[in-house]
């Protein structure tokens, strides 16, 4: 099973259906299938190994995602936003592939490369001219989604989520059929986004009519929105304060009394932002979703009622529920466990761990997952006695040098690059100048290369900041028997060697 | 049988996708097995004739198998010749 399966199922039961709307053109179920069934034939003559977008949304972001899926290759948006020398990075790491969108880009940045690039509309021209909708959905089990992480200085990862993921999240969620024939979902986060992959399917499989924006712009969003009568929508935090600007006080502004229900996520929000929503809408339903990449999106969530609740109430316990991201999935199990490993009880921060089968946890490099299954989200968050979830920021031990905020993480990242280097650790220790100063801890595999050689190349790749001040050589760094790293014991053993 | 794996009535039109397998037993629709490829159909067993629904989900009594329909039917689904039950699903606000 692979999640063609979700597109058809779509198509046999609803063929004539308007399925996606996007630049004026729309797509039935039936026509997105076949352009789905002729894309990947077209994708598996090519003889790539990847299928990658750069684009902005399009109707050939469920085209190339589907048919990727019957070609049984990833499916690799790449985020066009991405500077010069970054994407050729990524373009490097996916070759042979097959891109759809900005030619004139991928031959500046890889002209010497075997991938086959296509221009949007010849793509989509060319996967309706090679339809065979009589096929089956696929039976692949593989990786059915590649996206890149931002990463900060070393190199994004490449998390991977598998058809099993990204179907159970669907089936877990999302009831088949269960939107109005009138139901339009306005999508306008970007399809390199986990959130624009995991609407795509839970639209379609919901039979919701999607109504694409290519790039976000509130005013366009707005016009959109009535234009089209959107029912529901999604959107990150910064997007409903730009629209919410831009609605000013309404007086001139479009008829938006079709939209029944905003889902918002993606980042933190202003519980400001978030009250005025509520008074600006009074008749829409607020739904706030967390979840993360690695995830295949939701794994907790703040719905409707919970919002009312919590708008209306007088005792504070309740009222500050409207900035959590409410409770897991059914589907979905969530701890918050201490440095150790140890499950905190409500009220205590620490991190946030989940576990389900739409959550992969996966990269191309490796598996982040624990014993048990357990995903370390590297988020921190406490729950409350009744089960809602509270996030407070990112589980990294921030080493805060003179103001300045250091994550440990990219100094790791640089350290590992060495070859005699096997494991390390950064943390921050205190200092009389700086409040506190880098140090590493590192385990060898070969010759220690000398305190010069590492601060060198720390300064050389990061910033004379990031340096450490101490060095520690170690036989192996503490982990607990979850396998996290016990970043306690790190500064443990520098204060006592 | 295992997750994921689908199966078609041998029936009926009916298939269905394995969400959640059991250790052992038999599912059948329309009173006959289920198989992984369908030769030439039988008749339906009128004690299993209510038929399938499109997206619906089915489980047993005790909760040890879960079974999506992916293609509807005339047959209706059981397990060990008890009929499965229309899963009950609580619907979760829509977050995507």
């Amino acid at each position: 099973m692979d999640i063609s399966l979700l597109l058809k199922m779509a198509a046999d039961a609803a063929p004539d259906r308007v399925g996606l709307t996007c630049d004026g053109r729309n797509w039935t179920y039936a026509e997105l299938w076949a352009a789905a069934t002729g894309a990947a034939a077209e994708i598996t003559r090519s003889g790539c190994s990847h299928v990658a977008l750069l684009d902005t949304g399009s109707e050939a972001a469920p085209i190339a995602l589907i048919g990727a899926a019957l070609a049984t290759l990833p499916y690799c948006p790449l985020n066009y936003r991405l500077a010069d020398a970054d994407l050729a990075a990524l373009l490097l790491r996916i070759e042979p592939a097959f891109i759809i969108g900005d030619v004139a880009r991928v031959q500046k940045l890889a002209p010497e490369s075997s991938h086959k690039v296509f221009a949007r509309a010849d793509f989509v021209a060319a996967a309706e001219a090679a339809a065979v909708p009589e096929r089956e959905a696929g039976e692949g089990e593989s990786v059915a989604v590649q996206l890149f992480t931002s990463g900060t200085t070393a190199a994004p990862k490449a998390a991977i989520l598998r058809h099993a993921n990204l179907a159970s999240y669907i089936f877990g969620a999302v009831e088949f059929g269960a939107a109005e024939e009138d139901d339009a979902a306005l999508m306008s986060v970007p399809p390199y986004h986990i959130a624009g992959i995991a609407g795509l399917l839970s639209n379609i499989y919901a039979l919701r009519r999607i109504v694409l924006l290519p790039a976000f712009d509130p005013k366009a969003w707005i016009e959109l929105a009535a234009k089209e009568k959107a029912t529901n929508a999604l959107v990150v935090p910064t997007m409903l304060s730009r629209i919410i600007e831009t609605l000013g006080d309404g007086s001139d502004a479009p008829d938006l009394s079709s939209l029944r229900s905003i889902a918002y996520g993606g980042g933190r929000m202003p519980l400001e932002l978030i009250t005025r929503a509520l008074e600006l809408f009074p008749h829409c339903n607020f739904t706030n979703a967390y979840g993360l990449t690695e995830t295949s999106s939701t794994v907790a969530l703040l719905g409707p009622d919970e919002h009312r609740a919590a708008h209306r109430s007088d005792d504070p316990k309740v009222r500050a529920r409207l900035a959590s991201v409410g409770k897991p999935l059914p589907s979905i199990e969530l701890e918050i466990r201490d440095e150790d490993g140890n499950v905190l009880p409500p009220g205590v921060a620490g991190e946030i761990y989940v576990r389900g089968d739409q959550v992969s946890g996966e990269y191309r490099e490796r598996s982040a997952l624990i014993k048990g299954g357990w995903f370390p989200t590297r988020d921190a968050g406490y729950l409350d006695e009744e089960g809602y979830l509270f996030l407070s920021g990112r589980a990294d031990d921030v080493i805060v040098r003179g103001g300045e905020n250091i994550s440990p993480g990219e100094i790791e990242d640089v350290l590992l690059t060495h070859p005699a280097i096997a494991d390390c650790a950064a943390v921050g220790v205190p200092s009389a100048e700086w409040g506190e100063a880098v140090a590493v801890v590192i385990a060898l595999k070969g010759e220690h290369p000398g305190e010069h050689e590492i601060k060198t190349l720390i300064r050389d790749r990061l910033r004379s900041s990031r340096v450490p001040e101490r060095i520690l050589v170690v036989e192996t760094l503490p982990y607990n028997e979850m396998g996290k790293l016990l970043r306690r014991e790190v500064r443990r053993l520098l204060a006592t060697s | 049988m295992k997750a994921g794996m689908k199966l078609k009535s041998a029936v009926c039109d009916t298939e269905v996708l394995l969400v959640k397998a059991p250790q052992a037993g038999t599912l059948s629709c329309g009173g006959a097995p289920m198989v992984a490829e369908r030769g030439e159909k039988g008749d339906i067993d009128p004690a299993f004739a209510e038929g399938t629904k499109m997206g619906k989900r089915y489980t047993d009594a005790a909760g040890t198998l879960e079974v999506l329909c992916i293609k509807p039917g005339a047959g209706s689904l059981a397990f060990d010749g008890a009929a499965l039950q229309l899963k009950d699903a609580k619907p979760l606000p829509s977050s995507d």
